[in-house]
């Protein structure tokens, strides 16, 4: 049924065209970057003049990790929504009549989603001593590793959401109904714990908010106060079934055929 | 034994039937002309033969495989040239090429060799570097029809090559679709809405509103609405009229200072008449019945796609039932 020579062709030059593409057009990596950047230091650097968490730490620093998930978050799910322009721009029917599985295509979308989204968020880790953070080697690769699973987890779900649409005109609901509140609930700006029972239920059911949970847990090891939320086993776990969750339903929605 | 086979193929959308209930055969190494206006059934036909879309009922299959039960078999022997544009913009034509020998697993020792012959052959070999956005629009074409020979196909689809394209581009490609089933050993099937390009068919298929109403050659096709007219004009002709039935035995009459003779082959009767009338010829004109005539005679009216406004409509609720039906 599945050829596996084909499979990992497939996967491979699917996450070789989207690199070049990346790597080809500058002006995608300075505007995705750009966010993460303007959030950090003019939101974060105005709001820790007004606050100051009471935790023992700036709340700039506070933020970073939220920060680098909000990287993640952008660019996985903008690298999946290119399924959307492969639709409208036809190259989508190059790959569905090819002698390749579904789910190499899935899995394919998600791992350029997963390459392209480590890269920026590894650009901006690395910006942890501007804002006064101390960061030893070895949580530097433990922050990378988490970042990989997280990118892949939202590369999919991106994946999963832009099976449901057809043009780019959806481009602004995506972002103003799932990404942003996404963002905004999942304890990048301030602490889950402190949310009402709504939101906080909104919180626990957001795969982002245990990706920042983890990286909270890398980046402030000795605070553990009001930091992360949940043990970091449970933040792996989360991450990594969401994932295999996502991919299966992506690949499940792509087989069927009309 | 013919390289694929359509038995009663039906799809339908909704309540609207698309296809409905098509049968034919196509010979190896042949180009087959799917003909008919715009929303008649042609896309839906290519693209549940492409294993894109299933049938309501009926059957299809490519080389002996089974379109729907052994799709990626069927996947492996096929090329399409999609209506709509599906290279990749932002990379290169080589780029584009390569992506496809990968997803079809082109031998990695063989991958350069056959893109470089599928550019020369195209004639897009020294632009091979440059971003397909900066093609035009038939050097686009061009380079899809290199893409889906790649991986060396047994069966080439071809949904309305030329749409798009400017007179002079129709020509070249249609030049060069009509040599690659000897070049390439592969069988074509292609559909078109502008008859005079299906004169290099094999064999013709005319489809409207989801039927098929007649398939043949295109003589033969042709042959059902009469034969050549011949118009002469003579500086005497009504003893021009005389000669021609004396010394050809053909129906010869003089209407509005012209003679006219319906004459089975028109141009091989040309040089007999004009030897038989030596000096008298000031011109002659022959007329032949024309693919667009078999398809005003069967169906009443004619396939020009500016004529047909109910066949538009038809295509656009096709298109957003698709739509519908691809999202799921």
């Amino acid at each position: 049924m599945v050829s596996t020579r084909y499979d990992l062709n497939a996967i491979y030059v699917i996450v070789a065209r989207e690199f070049i593409k990346f790597v080809r057009e500058r002006g995608r990596l300075i505007s995705t970057l750009a966010r993460p950047l303007l959030w950090l230091f003019l939101v974060g650097g105005g709001i820790s003049r007004m606050v100051s968490p009471d935790i023992g730490i700036p709340y700039m620093q506070f933020i970073f990790p939220g920060i680098i998930g909000m990287t993640i978050l952008f660019s996985s799910i903008f690298s999946s929504i290119s399924i959307i322009c492969d639709k409208e721009f036809g190259f989508m029917k190059e790959m569905l009549v090819a002698p390749v599985s579904r789910f190499s295509i899935v899995i394919g979308k998600a791992l350029s989603g997963t390459v392209v989204s480590t890269i920026q968020a590894l650009i901006i880790v690395l910006l942890f001593p501007v804002i006064g953070l101390k960061l030893g080697i070895m949580q530097i690769m433990f922050i990378l590793c988490i970042s990989i699973i997280l990118s892949f987890c939202l590369s999919a779900l991106g994946i999963l959401i832009a099976t449901f649409y057809e043009n780019l005109e959806s481009f602004s609901v995506i972002m103003n109904f799932i990404v942003m509140p996404m963002f905004f609930l999942s304890g990048a700006m301030y602490p889950v714990k402190l949310l009402p029972h709504i939101l906080s239920f909104l919180t626990k059911i957001n795969p982002l908010t245990y990706g920042i949970d983890a990286l909270k847990y890398m980046i402030f090891p000795e605070k553990k106060l009001l930091t992360h939320d949940f043990p970091l086993s449970l933040d792996i776990a989360v991450i990594v079934i969401a994932s295999a969750v996502f991919v299966s339903i992506a690949a499940m929605v792509f087989e069927r055929r009309k | 034994m013919p390289i694929i086979t359509v038995e009663n193929l039906t799809r339908k959308f909704g309540n609207i039937t698309a296809v409905d209930s098509i049968s034919f055969d196509i010979e190896k190494g042949s180009i087959f002309g799917f003909l008919g206006p715009n929303g008649a059934g042609k896309t839906t036909t290519i693209n549940i033969l492409c294993t894109l879309l299933s049938p309501t009922s009926g059957r299809a299959s490519i080389d002996g495989h089974d379109c729907m039960k052994e799709s990626s078999v069927v996947r492996k022997s096929i090329g399409i040239v999609f209506q709509d544009n599906t290279l990749d913009k932002e990379l290169t034509a080589y780029e584009n090429l390569l992506f496809h020998s990968y997803l079809y697993n082109v031998p990695k020792n063989e991958r350069e060799k056959r893109i470089d012959d599928a550019l020369n052959f195209v004639g897009l070999y020294e632009r091979k570097s440059e971003p397909v956005k900066r093609f035009s629009g038939g050097m686009k074409r061009r380079l899809e029809v290199a893409r889906a020979i790649i991986h060396q196909p047994k069966v080439l689809f071809l949904d309305e090559p030329t749409l798009g394209l400017d007179p002079q581009s129709r020509t070249n490609l249609w030049e060069f679709i009509s040599g690659l089933p000897k070049k390439q050993d592969v069988t074509i099937f292609m559909t078109t809405h502008y008859m005079e390009e299906a004169e290099i068919c094999n064999k013709i298929a005319i489809i409207d509103k989801g039927k098929i109403i007649v398939q043949g050659s295109p003589d033969e096709l042709k042959k059902m609405v009469g034969g050549d007219v011949i118009y002469l004009k003579t500086n005497d002709n009504a003893k021009a009229v005389d000669e021609i039935k004396k010394a050809l035995d053909l129906n010869a009459e003089e209407k509005n200072g012209e003679i006219f003779i319906s004459v089975s082959k028109g141009d091989a009767c040309i040089p007999k008449i004009i030897n038989t009338l030596a000096d008298m010829v000031i011109s002659v004109r022959l007329q032949r019945p024309t693919l667009n005539d078999v398809f005003l005679k069967l169906t009443g009216k004619s396939i020009r796609p500016e004529a047909i406004s109910g066949g538009d409509e038809l295509k656009e609720s096709i298109r957003s039932y698709r739509k519908k039906f691809e999202r799921g």
